[in-house]
Parts: structure tokens; C-alpha cells; sequence
């Protein structure tokens, strides 16, 4: 599609880095607009446009409390600057905060579906219709926040899974989504969560009740699509004892100029031995290679294993975003609950990406598992943020991280920051990091045996990741390895 | 209020007392640390990150005496005091709270091309020599060493001439005493010229055990091209000292550092490396360790900057913590653009030995060079429980395994000393610190381990 425009002005550069330079340039794909009547408010944020939100989606006076307390919170607080991010200012009363597709009547089948919406899932090569019928997703599409068709919803219904939008969630079961909200991420969190909080406009939420075990992956695909609008999704996820659910969430976004701002929030609660799989593929406009436009990604997720023995593993692939800062963490808080963080990030051109996990032990024996792999190319910037902390009471505790960053180029920006705070002397913490490029000896040794230095940058790259694909579902590895080779492997894939 | 506020008043209230007994090169670097004080405003604290487990404020906050009239302390060196080591003969140099004393070995015995001497007196004789480098690392971003310099009048000066390589060891003993709480502002300056070589070994003592003591230290140390520095230090002073002590490190080409710190007994102690690798081929090696009981604090802070190709760093703390203490390691290797073929190793090795002991870890990487090895690591844990298994069943009494577990543990750092001597005597050291068997060491009559 836009892999026309590849730059190819590097004349005297010898063959190694010149593949190199092939690999790393490749410009999005995903990039187009589809003209949806929107349904707009006028820019800016005052109290008065978030009951406006709150009107327009008909909410109870509690959730309309909840976001004016978190308005009034935001309001006395400034924009974080702690991350190794250069972030231009934003300016919050310049952007609109809530956009939805006009609804006509809520569609009953895909006829009923702007046939334009359809079209835009099909050109990025997920059409709704074959997920559906040969993969088995259940595939809730989100565009510019507000749900507008919910599939697979009878099946999961048999077994008393709710997978519904946010705002269907807050009509149809508002004791559940009260007694929720909030409670892993308060709305007092942080800058962007406080944000959110205020104006957040739809998102998923998923129940699983007891014993369930969910049969198929769920999964939504967020896009941001309305020129100048910043995007606020809101997902909770309660798995009740002993049940087991894999999230699945991707994301892509059209190309466009102006930044948009996306302050998304994730929450997960994990009840007795119930098991969470939360994947991520996150592929939203990066920017062109001058660095010009792209989203800026401020997500806060976190989760809550308060049930013992209860397991949440979170799975992301970063390879888009201008700016991604984004933390997704671990309340360990049950006996025996198990965290895991798998992540690979790719930065390229002038991408920033500020990513790591947060893993809080509380519960006594509870394990922790953190393996971050980096790859920066271009004259982007990856840093890996992460906090290990161990609770006084929290004894047999054990956590081994690993992260590793890789460097594509010489003008590129690897970064570690690992924070680890022991306060049980039983507790066994490890964190291992390295930091290197893809060495001469390997692509040597590769071009000897006839693989020519392209594939070669492109297996080791592979064979890197790979650790941290293995853990993404089949249906999503697939997509995944696309985006790798997309962002990265241009010529080679 | 920000206890920076009373250091100031101090200063504006003897300001001419401080002008007049101090020597021209040190007053000319005042008015910048006192501006650079006021508009930082504050010491940092721990909602400050880098410090966030050591909080230069409350430290600076009680009210302690700072010796502006220059009372002299009598301490009898040579009667009170022999920190000797067995089979090592060095220049001995004592500094009492911050007023450098030489001995008459050291006057006697010092080399042609060695200078070790009081700063005072040094910036009195060679003013340009050491007013080309007094300040020149140790700069005024950093509200501590601000107001090290602010509040400077004395400290030690050493000084090893091109091509000079010194055999002996340069020992520079710190004793605190005092009869009131008292706030010692300590300055050294180190030049290793060209090609020149020389081994420092530094230890910290109190004697006068009743008192408060806080010592802010900064020390500045030029290696010229192929120079090579072996930095030990000690500190054994005791529970109620506490220290700040900021190392600032300029490497020119092929020169070599390094540095060996043991806090074995101490109060709160901080401890921050500045190394600008300046230039190809430059090395410099940092290993910490820290055995703390009681209330203690001990924390590292670390910052290697890689400005140049083909320089080398490594790092190496470990700490062994007991009772109630608290351990933090704070290390960040920088690398910067074109410093091709780095290498930069940081290894962070911590013992978690009772319930209410803790540990902050934060190893970072800054790394915008891709040509590079970098790599960290960092672990927290306690005694391999199936090793105190395994030497039960062959009949070593557990807390006999648990000592030679620790010994084997701290072994790592100590055999990276390189004075000879030195390494078997703290090798005593650490075990008679492990038995929390505090009686002086030696025929020394000082009481400084009591």
C-alpha cells in the first residue's frame, strides 16, 4: 500500500546496514480514513461537557458522581514527567472528547452496519464476518469508543459470560460494573487515569462467573478514527473464582497528521484460582518517518489476583504509537498468585516508548515472571520502566525478570529502569538485563550458510521476540508476526 | 523549611570569619555554590527520585555544630592511633573531623613527585594547580556538594606528578571527635597525572562514640592519560555517624580506576560515584559492600558515563542485611552516541538475613549507541538453604555454615582489592563484623569500633 514512499537515499552504505535500513523503514500500512458520520461535541472539558457524556449515554447519578470526582482530582493535578519521554504539550481543552458513529437504530445484523465500517475492518484484514465464523472469536468491534456490534453475545450468554460494551454493562447489570469500577485502578491513580475517569466514553467489560471456563478467545479491536479526537476507553474484566478467560485487544488507527490522544484504562479483577489471559497487539499510527503525527498512547492497566491461587498474565506487542506510556501491572494480593509480563516493544523512526510492568506482591508464595523484550531502530527511544515490590508479610515471594533490549541502529536509544524493593527477607528477586545489537558473527555466520543478510536480520529479530510470541494465542501470533514484519521486516517478510 | 536554610544563615553569619581563614582559592568559589543554593532551595528528599531511600534533608536537618573557628580537637596521632595494617607500610595522613595532620612518617618517607597535604595548605602554595581542579567535577548542581564547597576550609590534597608510580599506599585516616554534635564538611582532591600510579587507602573512625556526627565528603579525582588510581575505603566509624559522600571521577585516556568501598559499621551513609569516562580505553571498576545490622543505612548510588570508544566499566555491590536495616543501590550506565565498543557491567548482590531488613534496587541502563555490551543484573534473596543443608549434614554447626556462606558471599568484592595486605585484613574484618565482635582491632587504642 504506502511502502512506495520507502525511503531508499542510503547510497554508500554497505550491504549489512543497508538491509538493516530496508528492514527498519517501512511505512504503515494501516493508514486511511473512513468517512463515518461522526457525532461530535465541541471541543474542550469543563464539568458542564462531562454530564453532557454522561447525558448522552444515559448513565445512572453515580457513574455521573464518579466522573465529576475524577474531574475535580484531575484538575489539581500535572501531567506526569518522570518517563524518559519527550512529550509535546497537549492541550486538553483542544480536544473533543467524545465522538460515536451516529446511530441510526442499534444494528441487529451486519446488513445494518454502515457497509463504510465494514469495509475499513476488511481492508485491515479482519473482516468481521470469517473471524467469526473460522476462528470462533467473539469479536466485540469498538470504533471511536462506542460498541457497535457485538457478536457470539447468545453463545456466551448460555454460559452466563456477560462480554458487552461498557455503557450495555452499565444499563443492563449496574450492581456489578458499581461494585467493580474503580477498584484496581482509582480514579486518583494518575494523571491520565484521573482523565479517563472524568470523560471515559465505552470500552468492554467482561464477567465470567464462577467455575466457567470461557470456550472461546474474546476479543475487541479498538480503533480511533475521528479526526481530533482523543479516545478514552474503559475495559473491566472480572474472572469470579475458578473461572478462566483469554482477552484478546488490538489495535490499529488510520494515518493522519494531528496527534490523538488515547488514555485508556484496563481493569481486571482475579478471583479465587481463576486464571486471566490478557493479550495486547498494539499497532496504532506511529507517526511517518520525520516523526510527523501519530498517537500518543498513555494507558494505565492493572490488575487485581485477589483471590488466592489466582493467575493473571499479561501479553503485549508494542509496535506502534509516537508515544506509548504504559504500565501494565500486577496486584498480587492472593496466596499463591501468579503474575506473568510478556512484552515486546518495537520503536522506530522517532517512536518513544516508555513500557514496562508493575508486579506488587502481597500474598505469602506468590510468583512473579517478567520477560521485556526491546527493539529500537531509527531515531527512536525504548525504555523498559518496571517495579518489583515485595510486601513485608509477603514471605516466599519469588520473581525473576528478564529484559533485554536490542539495537537496530546507531542513532537509537535502549534504555532499563528497573526498580526492585525487597521488604521480606524470604522473598528470591532476580533481574537479569542486556543490552546489544545483532552481532556480525551471527549474520556472518547466517550469510555463510547461504542466507542472504535480510532474512537474516529478520530471523534473528524472529527468533528474539520469539519467547514472547509464543505466549500470544495462535489467532493473535499470527497478526502479531505480521506487525513484527511489518514494522520491522519490510522487504524481507 | 528545608534544613538548607540554617547551612546558609551559618554561612551569611561567618561569612568573614570563613573569608579570612581560608586561603584565596576556596573563597573564589563560594559566591557560585551560594547562588547555586538558593535557587535550588532545598536539599533533595525522598519524594526526590535518586533519593528516594536516603533523604539528604532529614540528614542535614538536626541541629549540628559546624566548625567555622577552627577549634583544634586534640587527638594524639601517633599515641591514640595505629590503624596499621600487617605487612603494609604506607604514608599515613589523618584528618581529624576536616583538618588534615600529617605524620612524621609521612613528612619523612614522602617520594619526590608525591604531594600529600592539607587542601588548606595546598591551595596556599599552589594555588593554580589547585584552583585549576578544586571544583571542576564536583559541581554545583548537586545541593550537597554546593554546600560542601560553600562551607569549605580544609581536607586533603593529593598530588602524584607525571610518570610517578608510588609503591607505598597513601592511608588517610578519618577520625571523628568532637565534644558536641558536629557536621564536618570534608574535601578531596586527587591528581593523578600522566602515567603516574598510586593506591589510597581511606577509613573512616569515631572516637568519641557519644556524639552525633555527620560527615559530607566530596571527593574529586583527576586521572590523567594512563594514570591509575586504587581507591579503598572504609568505614567504621560508628552508629550514630553518618556520611555523604560524593565521588566525582574525570578519566582521561587509558587510565584506570578502582574503586573499593566496605561499610561495615556506620549509621546512614550514601555513598555516590561520578565516573566521566572522558576518553578511549579509559577502565574504571566500583565494588560495594555493606554488611548493616541495627538501624543502619547504606546506600550506592552509581552514575558511569561512557563519553568515549572502548572504555570499560564494571560494578559490583553486595550488601548483607541484618536486624532492621536497610540497603539501596541506585546505578545508571550512560552511554553516550559514539561510544562505540563499550563495555559497562553492573551487578547488584543483596542478603536479606532477618525480618525487618529491606532492600531497594534500581540498576538502570541509558544506552544511545548501538555498537555496545551492557548488561546488569541484580538479585535479592538470603542463604542458599540447601548449602546450610548440605555443610549440616557433614557436621559444620548452622550458624558456622551460615559464616562461611557470608564470608563466601562478601569474598567476591574483597578479593577485588588490589593492596595486597589489605585483603586479609578485611577479611578479619568482615568476620569479626559477622560475629558482632566489636573490640578494636589490633594494638590500636582508639575505640572506634565501639
Amino acid at each position: 500500500m504506502a511502502n512506495d514512499n520507502r525511503q531508499t537515499t542510503f547510497d554508500n552504505a554497505d550491504q549489512g546496514s543497508e538491509a538493516l535500513r530496508n528492514v527498519t523503514q517501512n511505512e504503515y500500512k494501516y493508514g486511511f480514513v473512513s468517512d463515518i458520520d461522526s457525532d461530535i461535541i465541541p471541543r474542550g472539558l469543563n464539568e458542564d461537557v462531562i454530564r453532557l457524556i454522561s447525558s448522552k449515554k444515559g448513565e445512572p447519578d453515580w457513574l455521573l458522581d464518579f466522573r465529576l470526582k475524577a474531574f475535580r482530582h484531575w484538575q489539581t493535578l500535572e501531567m506526569p514527567t518522570w518517563a524518559h519521554l519527550k512529550i509535546p504539550e497537549i492541550d486538553y481543552q483542544a480536544i473533543s472528547y467524545y465522538a460515536a458513529p451516529k446511530k441510526k437504530d442499534a444494528p441487529k445484523s451486519l446488513d445494518e452496519v454502515d457497509p463504510k465500517l465494514i469495509d475499513t475492518f476488511n481492508r485491515l484484514g479482519i473482516p468481521l464476518e470469517e473471524q467469526k465464523a473460522l476462528s470462533g472469536m467473539a469479536v466485540d468491534a469498538v470504533m471511536d469508543s462506542v460498541s457497535v456490534k457485538t457478536t457470539h453475545r447468545e453463545k456466551l450468554a448460555e454460559l452466563g459470560v456477560i462480554f458487552c460494551s461498557f455503557s450495555e454493562a452499565v444499563k443492563d447489570y449496574p450492581d456489578l460494573v458499581r461494585r467493580y469500577l474503580g477498584k484496581v485502578v482509582s480514579y486518583r491513580d494518575n494523571f491520565f487515569a484521573a482523565l479517563n475517569s472524568a470523560v471515559f466514553s465505552d470500552g468492554s467489560f467482561v464477567y465470567i462467573p464462577k467455575g466457567v471456563r470461557c470456550p472461546m478467545e474474546l476479543s475487541t479491536y479498538f480503533r480511533i478514527n475521528a479526526s481530533g479526537t482523543g479516545q478514552f476507553e474503559r475495559t473491566l474484566i472480572v474472572a469470579d473464582d475458578d473461572s478462566y478467560v483469554s482477552y484478546l485487544e488490538g489495535c490499529t488507527a488510520p494515518m493522519r497528521d494531528e496527534n490523538q490522544l488515547h488514555a485508556a484504562i484496563v481493569e481486571i479483577i482475579v478471583e479465587e484460582r481463576a486464571e486471566v489471559k490478557y493479550s495486547t497487539v498494539q499497532n496504532w499510527y506511529a507517526g511517518d518517518s520525520e516523526g510527523k503525527g501519530g498517537v500518543y498512547n498513555f494507558v494505565t492497566k492493572r490488575g487485581l489476583c485477589r483471590g488466592d491461587y489466582s493467575k493473571l498474565s499479561w501479553t503485549q506487542v508494542e509496535t506502534g504509537s509516537a508515544i506509548t506510556w504504559k504500565y501494565p501491572g500486577c496486584i498480587l494480593a492472593g496466596e499463591g498468585s501468579v503474575g506473568e509480563f510478556y512484552s515486546v516493544a518495537v520503536t522506530n523512526n522517532y517512536q518513544q516508548a516508555d513500557t514496562g510492568t508493575k508486579m506488587i506482591h502481597i500474598g505469602k508464595n506468590s510468583r512473579s515472571t517478567i520477560v521485556s523484550k526491546g527493539i529500537s531502530a531509527g531515531h527512536s527511544e525504548n525504555s523498559y520502566r518496571g517495579l518489583v515490590s515485595v510486601a513485608p508479610g509477603a514471605s516466599g515471594v519469588r520473581n525473576h525478570t528478564q529484559c533485554d533490549s536490542l539495537l537496530l541502529s546507531s542513532t537509537c536509544g535502549a534504555h532499563t529502569f528497573p526498580y526492585i524493593d525487597v521488604k521480606n527477607e524470604t522473598a528470591v528477586v532476580e533481574h537479569e538485563a542486556t543490552t546489544s545489537k545483532i552481532s556480525e558473527d551471527q549474520l556472518f555466520y547466517c550469510n555463510q550458510r547461504g542466507i542472504p543478510t535480510e532474512e537474516a536480520v529478520a530471523l534473528i529479530v524472529n527468533g528474539y521476540a520469539k519467547e514472547v510470541m509464543n505466549k500470544l494465542p495462535m489467532e493473535f501470533a499470527v497478526e502479531a508476526q505480521k506487525l513484527l514484519s511489518i514494522t520491522l521486516e519490510g522487504s524481507v517478510g | 523549611m528545608s534544613s538548607l536554610n540554617q547551612y546558609i544563615d551559618l554561612f551569611e553569619h561567618n561569612r568573614r570569619q570563613l573569608y579570612d581563614s581560608s586561603p584565596e582559592v576556596f573563597n573564589r568559589l563560594r559566591p557560585a555554590a551560594l547562588s547555586a543554593l538558593e535557587r535550588l532551595g532545598r536539599f533533595p528528599g525522598k519524594r526526590d527520585e535518586g533519593y528516594r531511600n536516603f533523604s539528604v534533608d532529614e540528614v542535614f536537618a538536626p541541629d549540628f555544630g559546624v566548625n567555622v573557628g577552627r577549634v583544634s580537637f586534640a587527638v594524639d596521632v601517633a599515641r591514640t592511633f595505629r590503624c596499621d595494617v600487617p605487612n603494609l607500610s604506607t604514608l599515613l595522613g589523618v584528618v581529624v573531623n576536616d583538618e588534615f595532620r600529617p605524620t612524621a612518617t609521612l613528612l619523612k618517607n614522602c617520594p619526590e613527585g608525591v604531594t600529600v597535604m592539607s587542601l588548606a595548605e595546598a591551595a596556599r602554595r599552589y594555588p593554580d594547580l589547585v584552583a585549576s581542579r578544586l571544583g571542576n567535577i564536583a559541581d554545583n548542581s548537586s545541593a550537597s556538594a554546593a554546600l560542601n564547597t560553600l562551607l569549605l576550609q580544609d581536607g586533603v590534597f593529593v598530588h602524584i606528578a607525571p610518570g610517578v608510580r608510588l609503591d607505598k599506599t597513601i592511608q588517610i585516616v578519618n577520625i571523628f571527635n568532637a565534644s558536641a554534635n558536629l557536621l564536618s564538611f570534608r574535601r578531596v582532591l586527587v591528581v593523578v597525572e600522566d602515567g603516574a600510579s598510586a593506591r589510597l587507602l581511606m577509613c573512616d573512625h569515631t572516637q568519641n562514640t557519644d556524639n552525633d556526627y555527620l560527615s559530607s565528603q566530596v571527593v574529586e579525582i583527576f586521572l590523567g592519560r594512563g594514570a591509575s588510581l586504587d581507591y579503598c575505603d572504609i568505614e567504621e566509624s560508628s552508629e550514630r555517624t553518618s556520611r555523604l559522600s560524593q565521588m566525582y571521577v574525570s578519566q582521561e585516556a587509558d587510565s584506570n580506576l578502582s574503586v573499593n568501598a566496605s561499610s561495615l559499621t556506620v549509621g546512614h551513609t550514601r555513598n555516590e560515584y561520578r565516573v566521566d569516562l572522558l576518553d578511549r580505553g579509559a577502565s574504571a571498576e566500583i565494588a560495594g559492600m555493606a554488611i548493616a545490622g541495627g538501624n543502619q543505612l547504606v546506600d550506592s548510588s552509581t552514575l558511569i558515563r561512557h563519553l568515549a570508544p572502548y572504555c570499560h566499566s564494571n560494578q559490583l555491590f553486595k550488601y548483607l542485611l541484618d536486624d532492621n536495616s536497610r540497603g539501596a543501590f541506585e546505578g545508571l550506565i550512560y552511554v553516550a552516541p559514539d561510544a562505540v565498543h563499550t563495555e559497562a557491567y553492573q551487578s547488584d548482590r543483596n542478603i536479606l538475613a532477618s525480618e525487618g531488613a529491606r532492600m531497594h534496587t534500581s540498576p538502570h541502563l541509558e544506552i544511545y549507541c548501538d555498537d555496545v555490551k551492557c548488561s546488569h543484573g541484580a538479585a535479592t534473596g538470603q542463604l542458599d538453604s540447601q548449602a546450610l543443608f548440605y555443610m549440616q549434614t557433614r557436621g559444620v554447626p548452622l550458624a558456622e555454615a551460615r559464616m562461611m556462606l557470608m564470608q563466601a558471599f562478601m569474598s567476591d568484592v574483597i578479593d577485588r582489592v588490589r593492596i595486597d595486605g589489605l585483603r586479609d585484613r578485611l577479611r578479619r574484618l568482615v568476620e569479626r563484623r559477622l560475629n558482632g565482635d566489636r573490640t578494636t582491632c589490633g594494638d590500636c587504642a582508639a575505640s572506634c569500633n565501639k
